[in-house]
């Protein structure tokens, strides 16, 4: 029996990395230019459509593919916040909330369009289904573990991008107070976009992980939104290792969750997450 | 004012009063096939009323109403399937317990500011609609549909019970409107646009902000049930994704707003009619149909973030129901003193 609840929260650990990993670009974008963006999640799921379309017309290997999305997605972020979000940034985030909200419907209606309502998951080969036996019936998926060392190095390189690089420092200059550094020379239209570009790089190795992990279909968005919302409040707003255990939390509550009743899964990771925000509204470990 | 404005301005509120009463004796004047419709209008009009006083003026974007008017639904199925109370009771009593489950929910999601706010009130709301699907009485996860004995009381033909929903749904389009007006021209309304102005210059002049906000929270969740309730007389059935479903009554509601000018008055009016002409034509699209809403909320906030009344107040002197508070006689003979013929334009410009 003990077996059984130690292998539910390991499962949980594991599916904590994939949270984190939706959780990481949300974070970014939340701490350098203040406003959420809704359409997270349904970038993530389009990131995960233009992996389907280069696995299975180019053929190619799912982690090529995943690489080869990367700096589209960063050109993709980059543009998303010069040309379009740019404009709405301001004092007022009311406009930025209802632009990525609008952002949102128009993703999840455009691959309901294009790819229709059907499930779609790409194959991970063999690793998939390659699992390591721990012992005492305890096994862990090879593809898991992979995913939550990824999710590990993904934060630390984020946390040294921001306080070890030269644009790392700029971007934080930026998030303190943005007047002060445009006064200092800084351009902070600039900036902005190449954070944005810099989150929707995470975004794309989300899908790439998300894509394998689970089935997705057009209307998956919203859900990994709530996800990344959920786990950057947990770990407290701003901090990129609290994320790591915000993930995690979740994760846990939700595979616990999921062995009593399967309809009780999403319940349990959203009533941890009300209960957290009741007792310690600024996270588990606050930046500020 | 020039005299061709005033003459267009009045001309407007000449077509608003026609208007209103025209929809208060629909059932007289249209199909069975419009009443339907206007019953359905009706109750988007009050969802739009309440997001735009809490998006609006109140600065609080939330994405997660659709939860009260799912609690007003199984409210209301509650108290008439299951405990046999009367109908018409049971409406207000669904808007009752909105209220009573919007206080924890604003509890909680008031520990979060801006859009992290936005999407506590979703994750409440996502809460609330899987809690919903446990409910065994009431159908559990597929729903299920309101007893025959229930929909007769309403009225024993089909043409009477159409026009006692669509009474019931204009009635509370009415009161929803009238409530709105008063609270903005009274004391807590001045100090609301001046939050829609300007939050924090709002609270440094005395405005308790929280208070305000607070009393539009609460204040909308009734509303909401209630609505909830109507809209579950005009589907006959409650279920999960339906009773809360976030498209039909938070993403249409919010595109109207922002369409028709979010933190006007006049906007969700202009926006939910729009949305209904507009849809008479793109129904067959589809998909299609959301991408273009999504695209033309886009554009419009670009161009004009006070919507569609934005761009037609840049050519009106007044708003069509004026809210605002106008200076004195006194004041502005004062002011015209004070700083000659400039000010004067100044003052005559609408605020944006």
């Amino acid at each position: 029996m003990t077996a059984v609840w130690i292998n539910q929260i390991l499962q949980g650990v594991m599916l904590g990395g994939l949270y984190t990993l939706f959780a990481t670009g949300l974070s970014l974008s939340a701490g350098v230019m203040r406003f959420v963006n809704i359409a997270h999640g349904d970038f993530i799921v389009l990131a995960c459509y233009a992996l389907l379309l280069l696995t299975t017309m180019l053929g190619l290997n799912p982690a090529i593919a995943t690489l080869a999305v990367l700096p589209i997605a960063f050109a993709f972020g980059f543009g998303l916040q010069r040309f379009l979000l740019q404009h709405v940034v301001g004092d007022n985030v009311l406009l930025v909330i209802l632009v990525t909200f609008a952002l949102s419907i128009i993703i999840e209606n455009g691959l309901l369009e294009g790819f229709g309502a059907d499930p779609q998951k790409i194959s991970g080969g063999w690793m998939e289904t390659a699992t390591i036996a721990l012992g005492h019936g305890i096994n862990v998926g090879v593809f898991q573990v992979v995913t939550f060392a990824a999710a590990v190095i993904l934060v630390a390189a984020l946390d040294l991008l921001l306080y070890r690089t030269g644009i790392g420092a700029k971007i934080r200059a930026v998030s303190d107070d943005v007047a002060a550094a445009n006064l200092i020379g800084l351009s902070s239209v600039r900036i902005y976009a190449i954070a944005m570009g810099i989150s929707f790089v995470t975004v794309g190795v989300a899908a790439g992980f998300m894509s394998i992990w689970t089935n997705f279909d057009p209307a998956s968005g919203p859900t990994r939104l709530l996800i990344a919302f959920e786990v950057i409040v947990l770990g407290g707003l701003g901090s990129l290792w609290g994320s790591l255990v915000g993930g995690v939390v979740l994760g846990v509550a939700q595979s616990i969750g999921g062995q009593f009743d399967i309809a009780w899964q999403i319940m349990a990771g959203h009533i941890v997450f009300l209960i957290v925000l009741a007792l310690r509204p600024q996270g588990l470990f606050p930046k500020y | 004012m020039d005299l061709r404005s005033k003459l267009v301005l009045n001309g407007a509120r000449v077509a608003f009063v026609v208007a209103v009463a025209a929809m208060a004796a629909a059932p007289f004047l249209f199909s069975a096939t419009h009443i339907v419709l206007l019953t359905e209008f009706m109750s988007m009009l009050v969802l739009a009323i309440m997001w735009n006083l809490l998006a609006g003026y109140a600065d609080i974007v939330t994405v997660g109403q659709h939860a009260f008017v799912g609690i007003g639904a199984y409210a209301f199925f509650g108290f008439t399937a299951l405990w046999g109370l009367n109908p018409y009771l049971a409406i207000p009593l669904g808007g009752l317990v909105a209220l009573v489950i919007s206080v924890p929910t604003m509890i909680l999601v008031f520990r979060l500011r801006t859009a992290y706010l936005a999407i506590g009130t979703w994750v409440v709301a996502e809460l609330l609609m899987l809690a919903a699907g446990k409910l065994s009485a009431w159908g559990g996860g597929s729903g299920t549909s309101v007893p025959i004995s229930i929909i007769l009381s309403f009225g024993s033909t089909r043409g009477d019970r159409l026009a006692t929903i669509y009474w019931l749904a204009f009635g509370l389009a009415a009161v929803a409107m009238l409530v709105t007006y008063f609270l903005l021209r009274s004391r807590i309304g001045i100090g609301l646009t001046a939050m829609r102005d300007n939050e924090e210059g709002a609270a440094a002049i005395g405005v308790n902000v929280t208070y305000a906000r607070a009393l539009c929270f609460l204040g909308t969740a009734p509303f909401l049930g209630m609505a909830g309730a109507i809209i579950t007389l005009q589907k006959l059935r409650i279920a999960p994704p339906a009773s809360f479903s976030i498209t039909a009554w938070t993403v249409f509601i919010i595109f109207n707003v922002v369409i028709g000018g979010i933190g006007s008055f006049e906007g969700p009016i202009i926006g939910t009619v729009f949305y209904f002409l507009l849809r008479q034509y793109l129904a067959g699209l589809g998909a299609w149909h959301l991408i273009l809403l999504g695209g033309f909320s886009i554009v419009i906030i670009l161009i004009e973030k006070r919507g569609l009344w934005g761009l037609v107040r840049r050519v009106l002197s007044d708003d069509l129901i004026p809210i605002a508070h106008k200076p004195s006689a006194a004041f502005v003979t004062a002011t015209k003193a004070a700083s000659g013929p400039a000010a004067i334009a100044e003052t005559q410009e609408p605020a944006s």
